[in-house]
């Protein structure tokens, strides 16, 4: 169904989105220009858009001081261990709520999203003296295991909303046929609920990625991921504005390619089944 | 053929185990500060020496103190060695969490440390962190803008003169600010500043009996003679200017005069980074001829936590990092006006580190500074721009978070420091002193 | 329909995720409950014994408990209004045809990809400096005088890099929300004579109602433990105290983890105040 849309009105919507667009990316795109300057360029008064020597220095240097690719794996390997966990123990949990509500579903929900609520840093001393008891102090699989239990609540809601889109008659339907559970789950919940538990990944993903507050605090040298990175840029002595947007953009430019590259995805899954 | 292979193999494998029964991994923790940078690069020399390999861990200062803070007080382990400061190391040792540093060997010569570094990173007479590198803080000033103000510096000059020579430089059209200083918030940032500025105007955070003294007629003369000059000659937000945003405007030729910490001068002096390189002069702290000047001591030192598997190696470590050699090292690749400063006697007795410029100003506000005797009046403390005490830097980053609202303009110096004596008296009733 | 096996199997597989939660939640509230009855100083050699409800009466008598809930709302409300409002209309904007419909959005949700650290550093430093920031110097291109802006607009300037960190959050649940309506029906309204206003009030917004509620919702649980934006730029300075920031001083900073705990118990009691608010404006739409 198409509109009729005059090509003048088309054209002034045009102008003002790629206008907000610009604005609101531009913050992110002078940080990867500033980071091909010198330290010198990156002050520069008036601001300097292109006419300046182009130069890699800045991320040689980074990369000088700190090995980048270890805390790039490490971001990886928690990033994705943390998704993978979360989402193995939070696709049952949201069916079973999607497909075999009780009156306490909500109440579940509501709880599981209030354990997001406690302040981190109030129980930092607690969970620190507990990850010295476990030996997972400095330790991907600890870090692993605190994502994805920070993250679940947000993994298991946003199934769960996405789960109860699927229309109970084709289920229903495949009961009449004799499926039985494993079919009922991998012939025919499956096909549907991937586009939902795909974009739940990729929630998952950046919600990790970023996390700033256990990563730094529970690790040191072994497990230490893109976070720890940026906390040795963050102010040094002298000027730093060229090296900090090139480690920055080293850290963000990952999960910014798989972001850009998923949108669709992300746009799906994001709407919590708010479309419906 | 086969066993030859396998003879090959088990051979290096029993080659890489002798090395490896002696090749520790040591984790680091330090501040990202240029001289720890520099020691990263430096790190192949250590390991080529002893075969250990060093793992670094680099973190901005506060998120560093959170840290190493969190990890000695559990007894975490996750660091072999960290970078601490004047403030905690004595803390710390008091309640043994560091590994004493009284066996190390006689070539290090640890009776060359500044006696003023060692005494502050000991308690009882035991040393728990070898200083990396040490720093008071003295006044950086453009000697071509003192000139054109037509005014002279002295080497040790007062108050007064700083505050006339700071209005006299200000050029506000051509963004010359007079005097840059620290405001922004913090106990180690701005509130180290005002601390040790307060010392000369005779004040102090506690008297003999731990009542906080921020309703004296001292620290209402220091905090606003502070603001009306920075009101006058200071750069605008300065509010929320720390070390590293005054550097930044002083390398930029922006500030007249900058007090601050004496390892700053290899910084403003170093043509690559600073468009003033050839125009700064340095003089002492200035005092107000009460006896005591507003430099303070500091130093980044290296300590063991008590309970690390690798002590043996770590000491290695400390003795590579804060020895004669290590300062050699640097001068050899870097030249002499980048070695780490403040920390041993012997730099300041070498004839190639005397043409430094700012060497003997260094050593002479170093010398000048003595936290056992920091306050006009008597204090129960030890520390210039601190007070050596657990509750400091908790109560010190509220009570300097209130100066800083007052450089702001958001409230009266009155009311700043009415609340900075409510909240010490309120700390300090919770720790149990009063 | 469904039978009591699959009952008791749903409940089966609920339960991994219940009992990790519940753990997750239990024993960190456990061990903040008890230690926020116990003075417990980590500097001063750790666990001191039991002091009773001190740490609570001590925690809510300072001077800055007050103040930091009001940060707190301030924040939370402020990025909340800005990003709805703001992703009303961006959604709008981006729901009509217009050329490189998939590009303009890339570049929209792009800022939900930056990590709070960077984002914060990257917005102090590079534009909000006062001497060295791209504000700066465009303030001074026009002949202004450069804002300082973390002390002259703390929470203001706090709350614009919240903002900009959420609203693309916003915008992407309107967006797609906006993109399920009825058009035949919006056209219908159109023929009708209703004005642009009227056909959103009317039309529009009702049908948003439930997706304002989900954005809401979730942001608000992010929002009121945010940390790393102070941290990074006023480290609690010029009333930018909030009350998770206030809890990072008394545990971190001062070493107080007994009253630390009892500031984190009141955080709870706090976010649940919020919530049972939310959930009377927001849990009617969810229902649905």
């Amino acid at each position: 169904m198409a509109r009729a849309v005059s090509p003048r009105r088309k054209l002034v919507f045009t102008l003002l989105a790629w206008a907000v667009g610009l604005l609101i990316f531009f913050p992110i795109y002078w940080t990867i220009l500033t980071s091909f300057k010198t330290e010198g360029q990156a002050i520069n008064d008036p601001p300097l858009f292109f006419a300046f020597d182009w130069t890699l220095e800045n991320y040689a240097l980074v990369q000088e001081r700190s090995d980048y690719m270890r805390y790039l794996w490490n971001s990886v390997i928690i990033a994705g261990g943390s998704t993978l966990l979360g989402i193995l123990v939070a696709v049952p949990a949201a069916w079973s709520m999607a497909f075999v509500p009780s009156k306490r579903t909500k109440d579940i929900l509501l709880w599981m999203l209030s354990t997001k609520m406690l302040p981190a840093v109030g129980v930092l001393y607690p969970i620190y003296l507990l990850f010295i008891e476990m030996g997972l102090l400095d330790t991907r699989l600890g870090l692993v295991v605190v994502l994805m239990l920070i993250n679940l609540p947000i993994i298991v809601w946003m199934l769960y909303t996405y789960f109860r889109e699927i229309p109970v008659d084709i289920l229903e339907a495949a009961r009449m046929d004799g499926a039985n559970l494993r079919s009922e789950i991998f012939y025919v919940l499956a096909p549907m609920a991937i586009p939902g538990i795909a974009s739940t990944v990729l929630l998952s993903l950046i919600l990790a990625w970023n996390e700033a507050f256990w990563t730094l605090n529970l690790t040191a040298a072994k497990a230490a991921p893109l976070t720890a990175f940026i906390a040795s840029y963050s102010s040094p002595e002298g000027l730093f504005y060229a090296k900090l947007s090139a480690a920055s953009t080293m850290a963000i430019a990952p999960i910014l390619i798989l972001g850009w590259f998923s949108q669709k995805q992300l746009v799906r899954g994001l709407t919590f089944g708010a479309v419906k | 053929m086969i066993l030859r292979n396998a003879l090959g193999a088990a051979t290096a494998l029993a080659m890489l185990a002798t090395v490896s029964a002696h090749a520790d991994t040591i984790t680091i923790a330090t501040v990202n500060n240029g001289d720890m940078i520099r020691m990263q690069g430096m790190t192949d020399d250590f390991t080529k020496q002893t075969g250990h390999d060093v793992e670094w861990v680099t973190l901005e200062e506060n998120v560093l103190r959170q840290r190493v803070t969190t990890d000695i007080t559990t007894k975490g382990g996750a660091f072999d060695i960290m970078t601490i400061g004047m403030y905690e190391a004595p803390i710390w040792g008091a309640n043994g969490w560091l590994v004493p540093l009284d066996d190390l060997s006689a070539g290090y010569d640890v009776d060359d440390i500044l006696p003023a570094m060692r005494g502050g990173l000991s308690h009882e007479g035991t040393l728990y962190a070898a200083p990396f590198y040490g720093e008071s803080s003295m006044i950086m000033y453009r000697t071509d803008l003192m000139e054109k103000a037509g005014m002279e510096m002295p080497d040790a000059p007062s108050w007064a003169f700083i505050a006339k020579a700071a209005r006299a430089m200000t050029d506000r059209d051509e963004e010359i600010n007079g005097i840059c200083l620290r405001g922004k918030a913090g106990w180690g940032e701005g509130g180290a500043f005002i601390t040790a500025m307060s010392n000369s105007f005779g004040a102090r955070w506690f008297d003999e009996d731990w009542n906080a003294q921020f309703d004296s007629r001292e620290w209402s003369d220091t905090l606003n003679f502070f603001v009306n000059m920075m009101n006058d000659a200071g750069p605008p937000g300065y509010a929320t200017n720390g070390f590293n945003e005054n550097l930044s405007l002083f390398q930029q030729g922006k500030c007249g005069m900058w007090i601050d910490a004496t390892v700053a001068a290899s910084f403003v002096t170093n043509p690559d980074d600073s468009k003033v390189a050839d125009k700064v002069g340095f003089a002492l702290a200035p005092d107000n001829g009460l006896g005591k000047r507003s430099n303070w001591l500091w130093a980044w030192a290296l300590a063991i936590p008590a309970g690390t598997q690798n002590e043996a190696a770590a000491k290695q470590f400390i003795e590579w990092a804060t020895s004669k050699g290590y300062i050699e090292l640097v001068a050899d690749k870097e030249g002499w006006a980048n070695v780490p400063p403040g920390a041993r006697v012997s730099l300041y007795e070498n004839a190639n580190y005397k043409d430094i410029p700012f060497a003997q100003m260094t050593l002479d506000s170093i010398l000048s500074a003595d936290p056992n005797n920091s306050t006009v009046d008597p204090s129960p403390y030890v520390g210039i721009q601190f007070a050596a005490i657990p509750e400091f830097a908790g109560i010190a980053t509220e009570v300097s978070q209130e100066f800083s609202a007052a450089y702001a303009g958001q409230q009266s110096v009155e009311e700043a420091l009415e609340k900075a004596q409510a909240i010490t008296n309120e700390a300090m009733e919770a720790a149990g002193y009063r | 329909m469904a039978t009591a096996h699959s009952r008791s199997a749903a409940r089966l597989m609920m339960a991994p995720a219940v009992v990790l939660l519940l753990g997750w939640m239990l024993v960190p509230l456990a061990m903040t409950l008890w230690f926020s009855f116990r003075k417990y100083l980590p500097l001063r050699g750790g666990d001191l014994g039991f002091t009773g409800w001190e740490n609570y009466s001590r925690f809510i008598s300072s001077s800055s408990f007050w103040p930091s809930i009001q940060a707190t709302l301030i924040i939370v409300g402020s990025v909340l209004a800005i990003t709805v409002l703001l992703g009303l209309l961006l959604a709008l904007l981006l729901d009509q045809p217009i050329w490189g419909q998939g590009i303009v959005r890339i570049l929209v949700i792009a800022p939900f990809f930056v990590m709070p650290t960077v984002s914060a550093l990257v917005w102090k430093n590079m534009f909000m400096d006062p001497v060295n920031g791209f504000f700066a110097h465009v303030w001074k291109a026009f002949g202004a005088e450069p804002v300082v802006w973390l002390s002259d607009f703390p929470l203001g300037s706090i709350i614009m890099i919240v903002s900009w960190q959420w609203l693309p959050f916003a915008t992407l649940i309107l967006l797609t929300a906006m993109q399920s309506l009825d058009r035949e029906q919006l056209d219908a309204a159109e023929m009708d004579g209703a004005s642009p206003l009227a056909r959103f009030w009317y039309l529009v917004l009702p049908h948003l109602s439930r997706a304002i509620s989900v954005v809401i919702l979730i942001q608000t649980i992010f929002l009121l433990s945010i940390f790393a934006e102070i941290f990074v730029t006023t480290a609690g300075a010029f009333g930018t105290k909030t009350l998770t920031y206030l809890i990072y001083q008394r545990v971190l900073e001062s070493q107080n983890v007994g009253l630390g705990s009892a500031g984190g118990v009141y955080a709870i009691i706090l976010a649940n105040i919020v919530a049972l608010f939310l959930m009377r404006i927001v849990g009617k739409s969810l229902e649905r």
